[in-house]
């Protein structure tokens, strides 16, 4: 599919700039230009198709899906996939929450959707794409689709309402005023040129993680020896998989900057299972998360939250490490 | 009659970006307008918005959760 894109690269570094293909840095270039526009082009193309579904499924929409059927638990798993589709934005998270709570919708499930809109984005899901190929991306996927589903069911089980601010209390009190939600009538073409310049923004606005990621990737590629995980961090022991994800969620990363670098440590001896927990847990949780949820949660609460949503993450760690 | 257009977002780079259009489109076209940013979540969630950043002209919702363009704000104000 990309093979042009690789004569491409062959053709400028070898040919207009006249590295030798035999050259470290000739190679290290070679990679560096083929990567970086392979992963733009996905990129591009993965947000605007999300932009094309968004414009059909506005968040609203969505909500009063969860809120009009009858799903018979299913409702977990539905708004865990609607957090998947719509694009995630840290600042929006406290509006969705309250919007959702609001309508009536269980807190449990709106966890599902609060758990999984970080941990399954667009753009982690090309750079993922790019960087490991369509098996591991799925199992990423659906793995984010299903720990959002768990994740969100336990802490459904937990009673967690008591502990949310006291002016969401209040909120939840008469939620009666429910917003009505009214469809837009423009046709595909008339949303196009949005979606274009949406899709467009993003790549934008990520370019420059992306550069840096696979630069460092690219770098480290030729410095890391080969099974150094494997030596000196002891790739596949059980502590692996908690002390990648205890390392990754305090951290704050943009997903097109880590998974380049990720992808060196997998081609250097880390198991699949352990690097994408650190993703997750990377993406999916986050100190400014914590920061922006704490105006409608407790302390306790996000504890709570955060805890249970690592554990999940820990988890699948080890069942990908035993599965792949 | 001066319109009143606020813009409710929490500080991220959209609701950053969508306020530099605005400011643009009123500037440049001489528009008769106040703009107001609502920062406070308490405050943004009474418009019962769920995405942002949002643009309420004189108390109406016209857009939310996306960055206008300019001719979209400038069609919106007219």
């Amino acid at each position: 599919m990309f093979d042009w894109l690789q004569h491409f690269a062959d053709w400028l570094i070898y040919s207009v700039f006249e590295f030798g293909a035999e050259t470290h840095l000739g190679t290290a270039l070679n990679f560096f230009v083929f990567d970086t526009l392979k992963i733009l082009i996905l990129l591009f193309f993965i947000v605007f198709i999300m932009g094309i579904v968004n414009t059909y499924f506005p968040i609203e929409r969505l909500k009063d899906y969860l809120n009009r059927k009858k799903l018979y638990g299913l409702e977990y798993l539905f708004s865990s996939i609607f957090g998947a589709i719509t694009p995630f934005c840290s600042c929006s998270s406290v509006p969705l929450f309250i919007g959702f709570v609001q309508g009536g919708i269980p807190l449990g499930v709106t966890f599902s959707f609060l758990i999984t809109s970080p941990l399954v984005n667009e753009v982690a899901v090309a750079m993922f794409l790019g960087m490991f190929g369509v098996k591991a991306t799925l199992i990423y996927v659906v793995s984010g689709v299903f720990l959002g589903t768990i994740g969100g069911w336990l802490l459904g089980k937990f009673k967690l309402e008591p502990l949310l601010s006291d002016w969401v209390k209040k909120i939840l009190k008469n939620k009666t005023q429910n917003l009505e939600y009214e469809d837009e009538n423009r046709t595909f073409k008339q949303r196009l040129p949005e979606i274009t310049r949406g899709a467009w923004d993003i790549v934008k606005s990520v370019l420059l993680y992306v550069i840096i990621g696979i630069a460092i990737g690219a770098a480290m590629h030729g410095y890391v020896p080969e099974n150094f995980f494997n030596q000196y961090l002891g790739g596949d022991e059980w502590w692996t998989v908690p002390l990648a994800v205890l390392i990754a969620v305090p951290m704050y990363a943009n997903a097109a900057g880590i998974v380049p670098v990720i992808q060196v440590f997998v081609a250097k001896g880390v198991p699949l299972g352990t690097a994408i927990a650190f993703m997750m847990a990377t993406v999916g949780l986050s100190i400014p998360e914590a920061t922006l949820l704490k105006k409608v949660m407790s302390l306790k609460l996000i504890a709570i939250f955060f805890g249970v949503v690592t554990l999940c993450i820990i988890f699948s760690g080890y069942l990908f490490n035993i599965l792949l | 009659m001066s319109k009143v257009i606020k813009i409710l977002g929490t500080g991220c780079p959209k609701c950053q970006s969508m306020t530099a259009v605005i400011k643009d489109v009123v500037s440049e076209n001489k528009i008769d307008a106040t703009i107001e940013k609502v920062e406070d979540i308490m405050e943004i969630m009474k418009f019962n918005v769920m995405t942002t950043p949002a643009l309420v002209i004189d108390n109406v919702i016209t857009i939310k959760g996306r960055v206008p363009s300019k001719d979209e704000v400038l069609a919106l104000l007219n």
